[in-house]
């Protein structure tokens, strides 16, 4: 029997009997297809790896569960891999497991779990061992994933200490994945051309290879955008940075959103963004290498390393003044990853 | 951007301070006072307060309704919160704002009540219309430019005879404050950046009695920073000149009349209270709007039988002084220790547009 995409997952397909078994051989099986998975054990086995494993764990509630630029899907898989690739490593394989509420249709999950098969190619990784659990209605919010993924560090790259006159770079425009989210936000529909960054990064970052003795840090600025990033660095390696206001690029849609929702750009989550301190005399060469990558045509300087100050991140206004950016303070947001 | 950059332009920035440079007296002080929060935000957020003249102070007034409102009022939203089948709907920044015992709506909403986010009062509505079963109450809060659409809504709702829409009317009144904050014998305040949004509802003659009683300039200003320097530049020379006149930089939005259609509506619904009550600046006569009484039926005041709650401001809180002026954010002793924006203790941190929440967030002054 096969099953009916036009109708909704119940409490026996969440039971762990026959139709649970069907739908994970029908769907996950045939949509994830490779190897490890194909072992159907209650854990994959896995080759041995050419060097440290980077190992990493991201759980996704966005909602709404489609937006422009990507889904639940894509998201949870680009999300992972680029935690593993911003801390050097290659990413290999994800663990995916599903949270689904009662009454959710098939068809969305069906295509959610197209998604995901469609990022891990892109990504270059195997999805190797899930599980999926059913809720009854009420008690989850259509559908929750969560990731886990390995990685393994090929080279010795590990993140050092960000010096004075060190300079960060960034693959392009800011906001644009929480924007697409927060337009599509339930009360203000806001007919708008945001659309997701969400990609993954790692191609992106391995194509720096020839330049990573000079890349000191590297962080993806998701939630609390670019200024949680440069706070978190500031505080940790003891630090301080001063973004010139003049170097962001904020797409025009955003800006706008942004005005008319008084919410301030650096706060707001990236999906598809890297941020690299790199050494002074090297960040030039790095960017323009950026520049040839697809994901990377927008790459820019927008900030040097100071040293330590009581104020941690400080930008040079457009107005030739200096402001503090400070870290989001608790704003209502829709959850956005 | 278009109609935002041309507002934005740093080079038109440098000439308004060269301006501002050449006309101040160097001999005396400029207190001037932004009355909005929304002119306090753009202060900070562009680092105006840095560029300007050093004997230039500008002085964050009580413009931010989320701030202004008193404790006990927060205890009566947070009780309706938590009657039955209450839907009470809110703009999302209020959902922060510490009532009695640093409780708020968003732990009310945690606990179980239903609070819903709403951008405007008309979503509110329309939750009213979609949900018969239940009570939607709409915690109305803000100035002159939030009143309309409040009123706007009752008359929508009856028109529509939805009796499971209220309101909780909080709406304050700016000139009354302005001219209460000039009653303070303390108060050193030389004009005002008189306010924007505000100005388009009740009109830049709106201010003419408070700026001829207190003889004191007010000039309107928009929100942009631009808007800011040259309304700062107008200020400086009618201070000069010893005048106490109103002018009007914000022309492509504000008329000397307001908007008659909206002042139309605001008085068929509300009327003023004999007094309210300021966080931070206490009672204040005749500040405030209820709903009248042909209205009754939409007054959710009216309606429930809503407990009176007795809770003061935080002793040690500085935020009288710094709304009238007479002290600034850092010469509070809780200002960025006891007293954060995730933690406020007092009125001027509560919202971002609030003195101390702006210069916690933005100004470089240590904490």
């Amino acid at each position: 029997m096969k099953i009916n995409y036009k109708g909704n997952i119940d409490l026996t397909i969440g039971a762990g009997g026959r139709a649970m078994n069907q739908l994970i051989h029908d769907l996950m099986l045939a949509e994830f297809d490779n190897e490890f998975l194909a072992q159907q054990g209650d854990q994959a086995i896995l080759p041995p790896a050419n060097g440290k494993l980077a190992f990493s764990t991201d759980s996704y509630v966005v909602s709404p569960l489609f937006f422009n630029g990507g889904d639940i899907g894509s998201l949870a898989i680009n999300g992972t891999v680029n935690d593993l690739a911003v801390g050097g490593a290659i990413p290999l394989y994800i663990a995916a497991g599903f949270i689904i509420e009662e009454g959710f249709p098939l068809a969305q999950l069906r295509e959610i779990v197209k998604s995901m098969a469609n990022a891990a190619k892109t990504a270059n990784v195997k999805i190797v061992t899930g599980d999926t659990k059913v809720v009854e209605k009420g008690k989850g919010d259509g559908i929750f994933i969560n990731t886990s993924g390995i990685g393994v560090v090929e080279n010795d790259w590990v993140a050092t200490s960000p010096q004075d006159d060190d300079l960060v770079i960034i693959n392009g425009a800011i906001g644009d994945h929480g924007m697409a989210i927060m337009s599509k936000r339930q009360g203000l529909n806001f007919a708008s051309d945001i659309s997701s960054d969400c990609a993954a990064l790692n191609s992106l970052i391995t194509s720096l290879a020839p330049y990573q003795k000079h890349i000191k840090v590297m962080r993806d600025p998701t939630r609390g955008g670019v200024s949680a990033v440069l706070n978190e660095w500031a505080t940790f390696y003891n630090c301080s940075f001063e973004i010139d206001e003049e170097k962001l690029l904020i797409n025009e849609s955003v800006r706008g959103l942004s005005e008319i929702l008084g919410l301030d750009p650096l706060h707001i989550a990236n999906e598809g963004k890297v941020m690299l301190v790199v050494a002074k005399d090297y960040a030039d060469e790095i960017c323009t290498l950026m520049k040839n990558h697809p994901l990377g045509q927008e790459s820019r300087i927008i900030a040097k390393v100071n040293p330590a100050n009581q104020v941690k991140v400080s930008m040079k206004t457009l107005f030739g003044g200096l402001r503090r950016v400070d870290w989001l303070n608790g704003e209502q947001l829709p959850r956005i990853c | 951007m278009k109609y935002i950059d041309e507002f934005r332009n740093s080079q038109v920035a440098k000439k308004l301070i060269e301006n501002i440079q050449r006309k101040i007296n160097p001999e005396r002080k400029y207190n001037l006072m932004e009355f909005c929060g929304g002119h306090t935000h753009a202060i900070h957020r562009y680092g105006i307060n840095q560029i300007l003249p050093a004997n230039i102070k500008l002085i964050h007034g009580p413009g931010c309704p989320v701030c202004v409102l008193p404790i006990p009022r927060i205890d009566q939203a947070i009780w309706l919160a938590n009657q039955p089948d209450v839907i009470l709907c809110s703009y999302a920044d209020m959902l922060r704002v510490p009532g009695d015992k640093q409780d708020s709506l968003l732990k009310a909403k945690a606990r179980g009540a239903q609070i819903q986010i709403v951008y405007s009062v008309l979503d509110a509505l329309e939750i009213a219309k979609n949900q018969p079963d239940k009570m939607i109450i709409f915690f109305a809060i803000g100035f002159e430019t939030t009143t309309p659409p409040t009123a706007h809504a009752i008359l929508e709702a009856e028109k529509m005879g939805l009796n499971n829409f209220k309101v909780f009317c909080n709406h304050v009144l700016t000139p009354v404050a302005m001219a209460a904050i000039l009653d303070d014998n303390e108060v050193k305040i030389d004009g005002f950046i008189g306010p924007s949004h505000v100005s388009i509802i009740v009109g830049s003659d709106a201010y003419r009695e408070v700026a001829q009683k207190y003889q004191k300039p007010v000039v309107i200003a928009g929100f942009e920073p631009l808007d800011v320097l040259q309304s700062i530049e107008y200020l400086i020379d009618l201070i000069n000149k010893n005048k106490s006149d109103i002018i009007n930089q914000y022309t492509r939005a504000v008329n000397p009349e307001g908007n008659l259609k909206a002042q139309e509506i605001i008085a068929r619904v509300l009327e003023k209270r004999q007094q309210f009550s300021w966080r931070g600046l206490g009672q204040i006569a005749k500040s405030g709007l209820k709903i009248r009484h042909e209205y009754a039926s939409f007054d959710a005041e009216v309606q429930y039988n809503l407990p009176e709650f007795q809770s003061d401001d935080v002793k040690s809180c500085e935020c009288p002084q710094i709304l009238r002026g007479i002290k600034e954010p850092k010469d509070c002793k809780l200002f960025g220790k006891a007293c954060t924006p995730e933690n406020p203790m007092g009125a001027c941190m509560v919202s971002s547009e609030g003195a101390c929440a702006a210069a916690f967030q933005y100004s470089l002054i240590s904490r």
